[in-house]
């Protein structure tokens, strides 16, 4: 690819199977990813989920156990990492700290072979992009965190990576930068056109950054959605309660007819919920409502859970009550906060009733998954 | 900082055992080897520079010293040659096997150096282990004339110095971010160019401390030096040993010692230099 050519198309990315075991622990099982050119998808889950375990197998630098890794429908499993043609942002960016910036981005295409005339005006054109021409000749340990990254960043998209890997790009940025560089690598990820997979996990960062989330759990990913579908829509408990926060209530089936079921509390309220998978009448069941999706009432009413505030944290645009029902079980209710208007006194009696009839959703308590336990490989 | 500031400045107080036990035992005896250099003769009368005059001139002494700094450049090599590659594999062994190859590396240092040395007598000799082996796998007719040699001496010392190489190039490379080899083959740098871009470069500061320490072990290894060397081999500390105790030409000792050493520092200060110039870009 002639360097100065227009933002290339994306690679399409196709993981088929994919599954990998390091001894008897099991650290990725069976992943099917498909991920289109030019998206960005991000890995989401704890340490030890397997997501890093994924990006060293996209990168070549980890032969998976079995399944198959696909650029553009062609298998790449014989590449080794230096004809993959993947970019890799660290998390500790992982600049050559003997070399300067301009040396640092020109390290690839030299690599490439790359005439010298063209690598100096490509190394020009990306510290052009990445805002960081006046400091071309400083050794990475001058520069900043954020800068840092510019450089990194731009080190990887000089040789116009097929796949473009960010591995926990914003952990080691304070919080107010962070916002402000995932701004620009999705400016960046944009204006280039490369296709890309960032891990993390941090939810927000998934959240805000990311076209789709696939959330990943003991080495299987529970769910492959957009931020919102992820957020509001979980689709098993484990991501309900990964991404954002909810109230997990213990109940029991009263009533079930596919899409909707009526969950009789521990205090023996109804409450009505979305069912995400078929429970049987009678059946030990969970129901996780998000803080925001719950309304307090000042009166009983149709499926509304008595409660007593215990304690009130005004977050500045939204207060956080915790309630606790009658039958102790204690409850993450937050609002918006209206200027003026006056906040409820812990000790208060309340009603808690879901603000909407899709807002709590049933789930079946985790079972424990087989060959999942065992010591967790560091992510 | 702060806390040496916190203390008001009385730690140094600490230092003053060790540096009365330098004071009488290093520098004391050192201007005392620098005053007899003065001297003219074993008598002591007059205050002279003819025994610096003497081995300046002297083809015969400069030879030795000559003789003993490429010994020791030799000697340096064949470390660093055997050492670099070693310290990189290690790192890359499971810890288990790991500390069983560091043992082996550091065994020379565990054993008495006379034993060691007449090990390497019978090894080198020519009904030696090693001539037997050559012989015998049919790679030479008659014996190789290993012992006495300036071969022989580069061989064992660079097996006694090893671990004084291998050491400080294991402990930089033990701190070189593997994230770095990781970038460049993803940048698509293939082995070798990560290995003489990336690597090397960043494991420099470890390879200058190893040859300033195998090259200063080397040069004064009198026991190495005068075993395997045998009497026609004659290398500066064994040279400066016979003026002091055969000839009992302290003086003219003591002006060969003075050189000796401005030579030897000369050499590791240059060394020094292109550690400091190495590490000036990433300290």
């Amino acid at each position: 690819m002639p360097p100065g050519a227009p933002a290339a198309m994306g690679h399409s990315l196709k993981l088929e199977a994919i599954t990998h075991r390091f001894g008897e622990f099991v650290a990725v099982r069976d992943i099917d990813l498909d991920i289109a050119a030019g998206e960005l998808v991000a890995l989401l889950g704890p340490s030890g989920c397997g997501k890093s375990t994924l990006l060293r197998i996209v990168s070549g630098f980890l032969a998976q156990s079995a399944g198959r890794v696909l650029f553009d429908g062609e298998p790449v499993d014989h590449l080794p990492p230096n004809r993959r043609g993947v970019g890799i942002v660290f998390q500790n960016y992982a600049l050559f700290p003997h070399m300067t910036v301009a040396e640092n981005v020109a390290y690839g295409l030299h690599a490439r072979g790359t005439p010298r005339q063209a690598v100096r005006a490509r190394v020009d054109e990306m510290l052009e992009l990445v805002h960081m021409s006046a400091l071309a000749d400083r050794l990475p340990r001058q520069l900043s965190g954020g800068q840092q990254q510019r450089i990194a960043l731009a080190r990887c998209l000089a040789v116009q990576p097929k796949i473009l890997l960010l591995d926990e790009p914003f952990g080691a940025l304070d919080k107010n930068l962070r916002l402000d560089m995932q701004i620009e690598v999705k400016r960046l990820q944009r204006a280039s056109g490369v296709t890309a997979i960032m891990v993390t996990h941090d939810q927000e960062e998934a959240l805000s950054m990311a076209d789709r989330i696939a959330v990943m759990n003991h080495g299987v990913i529970e769910q492959v959605s957009p931020p919102t579908e992820v957020y509001d829509r979980p689709s098993s408990l484990f991501v309900s309660q990964f991404v954002g926060t909810t109230n997990v209530l213990p109940g029991r089936v009263a009533t079930c007819d596919g899409a909707r079921a009526d969950v009789t509390l521990a205090d023996g309220t109804r409450i009505a919920c979305e069912a995400t998978v078929r429970a049987a009448v009678g059946e030990d069941v969970l129901v996780s409502v998000r803080p925001e999706r719950l309304a307090l009432r000042g009166a009983p009413g149709d499926g509304a859970i008595p409660a007593t505030v215990k304690v009130v944290l005004p977050l500045g645009p939204v207060v956080v009550y915790e309630a606790e029902t009658q039958a102790g079980q204690p409850m993450k209710i937050s609002a918006p906060r209206e200027g003026g208007a006056r906040l409820l006194e812990p000790g208060a009696r309340v009603y808690v009733a879901p603000a909407a009839p899709d807002a709590a959703r049933l789930f079946r308590p985790a079972a424990s998954r087989a060959g999942s336990s065992g010591t967790r490989a560091a992510s | 900082m702060a806390a040496r500031a916190a203390a008001g400045g009385r730690e140094w107080r600490l230092a003053l055992p060790l540096a009365a036990f330098f004071l009488a035992f290093f520098v004391a005896p050192l201007g005392v080897l620098v005053a007899w250099s003065f001297y003219d003769s074993a008598e002591l009368r007059a205050l002279t520079l003819a025994q610096y005059a003497r081995f300046l001139g002297d083809r015969f002494t400069l030879g030795i010293l000559w003789d003993t700094l490429t010994l020791g450049a030799k000697a340096t090599l064949v470390c660093l040659v055997f050492g670099y590659p070693l310290a990189w594999l290690a790192l890359r062994l499971p810890p288990r096997w790991q500390a069983a190859l560091v043992f082996l590396v550091i065994l020379p240092i565990l054993t008495s150096v006379v034993v060691r040395t007449f090990a390497w007598i019978v090894m080198l000799g020519s009904q030696g282990v090693i001539n037997q082996a050559l012989a015998a796998i049919g790679l030479v007719d008659r014996p190789l004339r290993l012992l006495y040699t300036e071969v022989g001496v580069v061989m064992v010392l660079a097996q006694v110095q090893m671990p004084l190489m291998v050491l400080p190039i294991m402990a930089t490379l033990a701190r070189v971010d593997p994230n770095l080899s990781d970038a460049s083959s993803s940048l698509g740098a293939g082995a070798w160019r990560t290995f003489w871009k990336v690597t090397v470069p960043l494991s420099l500061p470890g390879v200058v401390a190893g040859c300033i320490l195998v090259y200063a072990a080397c040069v004064t290894a009198f026991v190495t030096q005068t075993l395997i060397g045998g009497a026609r081999l004659i290398y500066m500390p064994l040279y400066i040993y016979q003026q002091a105790t055969g000839a009992n030409n302290w003086p003219f000792a003591a002006a060969m010692s003075v050189v000796f050493m401005i030579a030897v520092l000369a050499v590791v200060y240059l060394l020094n230099l292109v550690g400091r110039a190495a590490r000036g870009a990433y300290a």
